[in-house]
């Protein structure tokens, strides 16, 4: 068996795919057959010190993939069946582990340690292997070095499987003291000395209380600096990872350390290799994100309370290290902005730089300034690529009135450059810029325009123009244009873009034909610049995006013509669809707004349901998101005309509902059933019971993303509005998973902020089912059936205001559901509602909202209380 | 423990297309919901019924004679249509005859206090009521229109008001309509309201009186409906302030200066909801100390010899009041009816001889009435029973304002039942 089991190892990686496929089935049924058995010869395996290393690591990483997987439910079902297993065999398989990490093999240590620390992630929180973080730390003082970095090694990755609250403080201290020690100078090793900085990255997050004591910080920081010294590159790298993880894991503790980083960071930014000169730069990129975060959280307004202060490291660091990093601007290389990848001194500057504008605001401006203008008009393209990049890197943060005057002055040397600058990647970086001056300071909250009447028409005769230039350039171009539309948003009537609009129109469809426009992402860009066009355009060219409704229908008809394709192609075909669908969903959006564009566009109706229909089928098992986000957007224009697609389209929509696996087209088909409900009201009812039943059947999963709950239950009750007192067979369904999500939305208690932001979204889709189904039962003779569940729903509104922690959209939605029940049961719930304290305390809070929508429905929900209890 | 990733996104925007097109395909989502669900708080809550059948003849008798005068040209105009129910926005679109028959019916009508009722120092409001057009207000696809009692239009003009006037405020959707009770004031060309039907979109019929008040109160001021006028809002509302009917509050209502000339008082139960047509849980009275038209004028401004009044044709030639259900004060003959060319439906003059009104047991039990003529085209409605009554005891034995006033009790001594201790749990 055992001699069997190398084999058929070896033959799971053979060339042959024959061989290959063999080999992976006797193995899957190997391990559905005998799990024990299965996972104790994959142990064994790992083990064998007389075995192929390449049998060994592969025993390893399905030994490791029978105990973890990505996917939630197939990971909580693979913890399961290891826990079931017999206690014998179990401590067999990590007694055997354990032994590896003194194998002389690398590779088998190396597979050892994840495995141990999946394992110790099933069964530490079970308070099962107590055992095993003693008796690793007592290898920590074995002599050969080989098994010391092993077990670094695998601490560091238990640190990584494990969440901290599962492992008591003592043990925490006994891992970091050992694994600092690991790190300092002191111990001879690299290997040893690198395993111990790796494993400290992921024990940081253990380090909460070690980080509180002074001394002992003082210590960790010592050891970190001194790493970051090390002759040995991949431990300086390490050493910095760590540096950056603290430095935003624990911002609030820097202080005292901020002068001997920047003078760390400095030197390897100026002196290091690339890997390390780049972990140096993000250093400071990770307290930029931070001081931003916390200055948001003032929203300025500084005498708010905020969790953690801000310490302003940035600002006082300012004049240091702005002269390094323009340095690193003139560190380009030739054509990186052909390569996706590209990750280098230059680009890591560059985008520091915007981050510490970010931080900083109008402090920087004088700082860059200098070196804006000596460089510019250089005959060197590095010097005008590096002035460029660092002009458009400090337009975001700084205010308009530090910048409208400068970036009057630079504009038309901008466009001069668009046109005229004979290098590529110096025109490139100048469009990017155009479009972050459109973007930041061009629009209707901006108070002194920068596109003025005067040089509107150049702006946009060189945008074009740039459309015709590389595909890269090109493709900023496109971008810059999209901010500009962007910026007349709320304009109105008269947009300055109006009378350039074909025009414009014109050349953007132009480049989604040109035959480079698959490079980057050019095509891509100009549809979607094609999209905000349309979105920002006025009543005046209506007439004109009702025009590209045939000319993308023939685009879209072009792609369903192509046979026999590729799967490469087929990827192409299918992208190209949706960037088509997602700009028809945009153009029916834009047409379907207002009632005379909304009535020309129904001409079109027949023809584009035809082609989304067509699109749909083009595939076998999955629904095109963009597709159906844009029949949605034809349900709400043609209204109950809508109807007559049903019988076709009912099927795409229930397998849109059945997509677990892409959750984003389950959650837009679930928006779009919506959009039909209300298209249709009552004669969508024939397709209510499939529709319900799968709607039903996803709340049941435990497959599917849980961010498409929340709309389900909203989607319940747009199906109740729409079809009224019909609903009440799937009361019986619909109401008791509605309470059973309710009760566990009520209480938030020990909660982190994004559980309190899921329940709040749960909350609100469980509240506009109730909504919904008030609403839809109102005056019919079977309110009655009703008033059984009206104690719970007050009950779960009362809950939900006590625990304080609902944002305004729950508030709103909760004050109306109050509102919606006494409306539709009127006296019936008359005492039920008085009893209730959101009739009283819950109301008045609504009632004196700021937010007028909460306020709007607290009045409604007022009178109809008022109405209900005077009845 | 892979080195993590340190590329940042480099010369991108920050949110893509895509998912801009799902975040603008959810919102519209949200407000599409958002209107569905307004819509449907709206509905129904504010379908008034167009209650066209005339209520059967009452069984009730009365016997006394009439003499007939004038000749009358037949009136085809006042026929009553099919029943049809509207509700308010579907109204507000109606024309001509249809407008004005449907908001005719939709005024809640105080009756004349004829006798004071119990309680009046705890259940009730009083407010003096300003001389003027009663009418209704209403505000909808920015515009606001007034319509008399009899329906006709009185003004078309930009207001304040929620939907009142065309202005680029797209918060409101086309549900946000509003209808006020109001007293336009000639003198200084100002609505006073005195009552609050639908408040943007949400209608407040089935609210108290006490409710409705409150409710009132607070929304006028808060949309600037009471500022100035602009060129956007072109009359000017005011409030006119409510009293508790105690000593002190029928005192001030009574004597106390307002901005408005003064047309008697009002009185609102306060438990009351707002109902259309006449109701006894609003009351009217007036004297000549706070109302310049104490005792009903004829066409020229002068006080009639005798009382007039004006009673609706039966079928079957009874003559009715406006009351639902109504008081017959006599019939018609068929040869008369016949002469006259009259019908069902028609409004008849009468005045009232020197045999007067008798009653037996507070019921009206004889009525010498003489027949003048067909009553004014502009009319809608038969006078109401307690208008005829008031109108009789102000020229015989009026109810005076110490009755009203003694009927209060001076404070602390009311009726017995105010003396009962209340158990507060």
């Amino acid at each position: 068996m055992a001699m069997e089991v190398t084999q058929v190892l070896l033959n799971a990686q053979s060339v042959d795919s024959t061989v290959r496929k063999h080999a992976e089935e006797s193995l899957r049924q190997f391990q559905e057959q005998n799990l024990s058995v299965f996972l104790l010869s994959l142990s064994g395996e790992l083990a064998g010190e007389d075995k192929p290393v390449d049998s060994r690591k592969l025993a390893g990483l399905i030994l490791k993939n029978a105990l973890d997987a990505k996917e939630q439910h197939r990971k909580y079902e693979l913890v399961q069946k290891w826990l079931a297993l017999d206690v014998g065999v179990k401590t067999q398989i990590k007694t055997c582990l354990l032994q590896i990490l003194s194998s002389p093999v690398p590779d088998a240590r190396s597979t050892a340690s994840q495995v141990i620390a999946k394992i110790a992630a099933i069964e530490l929180p079970q308070k099962q292997w107590p055992e095993l973080i003693g008796s690793l730390l007592s290898n920590i003082h074995q002599v050969p070095a080989h098994v010391k970095q092993a077990t670094l090694e695998t601490l560091g990755y238990l640190c990584e499987e494990v969440s901290p609250d599962v492992v008591d403080q003592d043990q925490v201290n006994k891992i970091l003291t050992a694994v600092v020690q690991g790190m300092s100078a002191n111990e001879g090793n690299n290997d040893v000395r690198l395993a111990a900085t790796r494993a400290l990255y992921n024990a940081l997050g253990f380090a909460q209380a070690n980080f509180s004591n002074d001394m002992e910080r003082d210590y960790i920081m010592r050891v970190v600096c001194e790493a970051t010294l090390s002759p040995d590159v991949k431990i300086r790298q390490a050493a910095f990872e760590c540096l950056v993880s603290i430095s935003s894991t624990y911002y609030e503790k820097l202080a005292p350390y901020i002068q001997d980083i920047f003078n760390i960071t400095a030197k390897a930014v100026r002196e290091d290799e690339e890997p390390v000169a780049l972990q140096a730069i993000e250093l400071w990129s990770s307290i930029c994100d931070e001081e931003i975060d916390i200055l948001e959280e003032y929203g300025g307004d500084f005498t708010a309370d905020s969790d953690v202060p801000c310490y302003y490291f940035i600002k006082q660091a300012l004049p240091a290290l702005v002269p390094m990093l323009l340095e690193t601007l003139l560190k380009q290389e030739e054509d990186q902005d052909l390569d996706e990848g590209a990750w280098n001194l230059a680009m890591a500057g560059g985008t520091c730089l915007g981050l510490v504008a970010r931080t900083v605001g109008d402090d920087i401006v004088p700082l860059v300034m200098p070196f804006i203008e000596e460089n510019i008009t250089k005959s060197e393209w590095r010097q005008r690529e590096a002035a460029t990049y660092a002009f458009g890197s400090i337009l975001e943060g700084p205010s308009p009135d530090k910048l409208t005057s400068i970036v009057n002055v630079a504009l038309n040397f901008m466009l001069t450059a668009l046109t005229n600058d004979p290098n590529s990647h110096v025109k490139d970086t100048t469009a990017w810029t155009l479009g972050r001056i459109f973007e930041f300071l061009h629009g209707s909250t901006v108070e002194t325009p920068i596109i003025t009447p005067g040089n509107c028409p150049q702006i946009i005769r060189v945008l074009l123009q740039s459309m015709n230039d590389a595909p890269n350039v090109a493709e900023k171009a496109c971008g810059a244009l999209y901010f500009l539309a962007q910026g007349y948003e709320d304009i109105g009537s008269a947009s300055p873009i109006t009378p350039y609009f074909q025009e414009i129109v014109k050349s953007l469809l132009s480049v989604t034909d040109k035959e480079d426009a698959g490079e980057s992402r050019l095509r891509t860009a100009a549809y979607e610049t094609l999209n905000e066009v349309v979105r920002c355009s006025t009543d005046e060219t209506a007439a004109m995006v009702l025009q590209l409704v045939p000319i993308i229908m023939t685009k879209l008809h072009q792609t369903l013509e192509a046979e026999k394709l590729s799967s490469d192609e087929r990827e192409k075909q299918n992208e190209l669809q949706g960037l088509l669908c997602g700009c028809l969903q945009v153009i029916t959006q834009k047409l379907g707004a207002s009632e005379p564009t909304q009535y020309a566009f129904m001409q079109f109706a027949d023809q584009i349901m035809n082609l989304f229909l067509r699109v749909f089928a083009c595939r076998s098992a999955t629904v095109h998101e963009e597709a159906m986000l844009a029949i949605g957007a034809v349900a709400h224009a043609t209204g109950p005309d809508f109807a007559k697609y049903m019988p076709e389209l009912y099927k795409y929509l229930e397998m849109g509902l059945q997509n677990f696996e892409e959750y984003q087209v389950c959650a837009v088909t679930v928006g779009v059933v919506g959009d039909i409900c209300r298209a249709l009201e009552d004669t969508v009812l024939p397709y209510c019971d499939g529709i319900m039943t799968q709607l039903l059947k996803d709340l049941s999963s435990n497959q599917l993303h849980r961010s498409v709950k929340p709309p389900i239950f909203s989607c319940f009750g747009d199906i109740a509005l729409a079809i009224g007192e019909n609903f009440e067979k799937y009361l019986m369904y619909a109401m008791p998973m509605l309470q059973s999500a309710a009760e566990l939305s009520a209480h938030t208690s020990g909660a982190d902020d994004e559980m309190i932001e899921y329940t709040n979204l749960l909350r609100n889709g469980i509240l506009e089912a109730y909504s919904g189904i008030f609403q839809g039962f109102k005056n019919s003779p079977k309110t009655q059936l009703l008033i059984p569940y009206a104690p719970h729903i007050l009950q779960f509104l009362d809950s939900i205001y006590m625990e304080k922690d609902m944002d305004d959209v729950v508030m709103k939605t909760a004050i109306g559901v109050l509102g919606d029940l006494a409306d539709t049961l009127g006296s019936n719930a008359g005492s039920l509602i008085q009893l209730s304290l959101s009739c009283k305390e819950f109301l008045n809070e609504c009632l004196s909202s700021d937010d007028h929508l909460i306020k709007e429905s607290a009045e409604w929900a007022k009178m109809a209380i008022s109405r209900a209890i005077s009845v | 423990m892979a080195p993590h990733d340190l590329r940042r996104p480099f010369k991108r925007p920050a949110i893509s297309d895509q998912q801009r097109r799902r975040d603008l395909s959810l919102l519209r989502q949200k407000q599409n919901r958002l209107d569905a669900q307004r819509r449907a708080r709206c509905l129904a809550s504010s379908v008034l019924s167009f209650q066209s059948e005339p209520k059967p003849p009452s069984q009730e008798q009365s016997h006394f004679e009439l003499e007939l005068e004038l000749e009358i040209e037949p009136d085809a105009e006042e026929h009553q249509g099919p029943a049809t129910t509207y509700d308010v926005r579907q109204a507000s679109k109606l024309r001509g005859t249809e407008a004005r028959r449907w908001f005719a019916k939709q005024l809640m009508l105080p009756e004349w206090m004829i006798d004071v009722p119990p309680n009046l120092n705890t259940d009730w409001y009083v407010f003096a009521r300003p001389a003027g057009k009663r009418c209704f207000v209403v505000s909808s696809n920015g515009t606001t229109v007034s319509r008399l009692r009899n329906g006709i239009l009185l003004h078309r003009f930009p207001s304040a008001l929620p939907n009142g006037a065309r202005i680029n405020n797209v918060s409101r959707s086309s549900q946000s309509y509003c209808i006020l009770d109001c007293i336009f004031h000639e003198p200084d060309q100002t609505y006073y309201v005195i009552d609050m039907v639908c408040w943007a979109g949400f209608s407040l019929y089935e609210c108290t009186a006490e409710f409705r008040f409150f409710w009132l109160n607070s929304k006028l001021v808060e949309v600037g409906v009471c500022d100035t006028p602009s060129t956007f809002h072109k009359y000017r509302f005011a409030t006119v302030p409510v009293y508790n009917c105690d000593q002190e509050g029928l005192q001030t209502a009574y004597i106390g200066p307002v901005p408005y000339i003064k047309d008697g008082l009002l009185f609102y139960n306060k438990h009351a909801h707002y109902e259309t047509g006449n109701t006894p849980l609003a009351l009217v009275w007036k004297d000549e100390n706070c109302s310049e038209y104490v005792i009903d004028t004829d066409s020229k401004g002068q006080v009639p010899n005798q009382q007039q009044l004006v009673l609706e044709l039966q079928d079957d030639g009874r003559l009715a009041t406006s009351d639902d259900p109504s008081v017959i004060f006599g019939w018609l003959n068929e040869d008369f009816i016949q002469k006259t060319g009259l019908h069902a439906g028609n409004l008849l003059r009468f005045a009232v001889n020197d045999g007067g009104l008798s009653f037996v047991d507070g019921k009206l039990e004889k009525a010498d009435l003489q027949y003048l003529g067909q009553s004014n085209r502009a009319r809608a409605f038969a006078d109401s029973y307690s208008k005829v009554m008031f109108q009789y005891i102000v020229r015989h034995s009026p109810l005076k304002i110490e009755h009203l006033f003694a009927s209060i009790g001076p404070l602390g001594d009311g009726d017995i039942a105010s003396h009962d201790v209340e158990m507060a749990a």
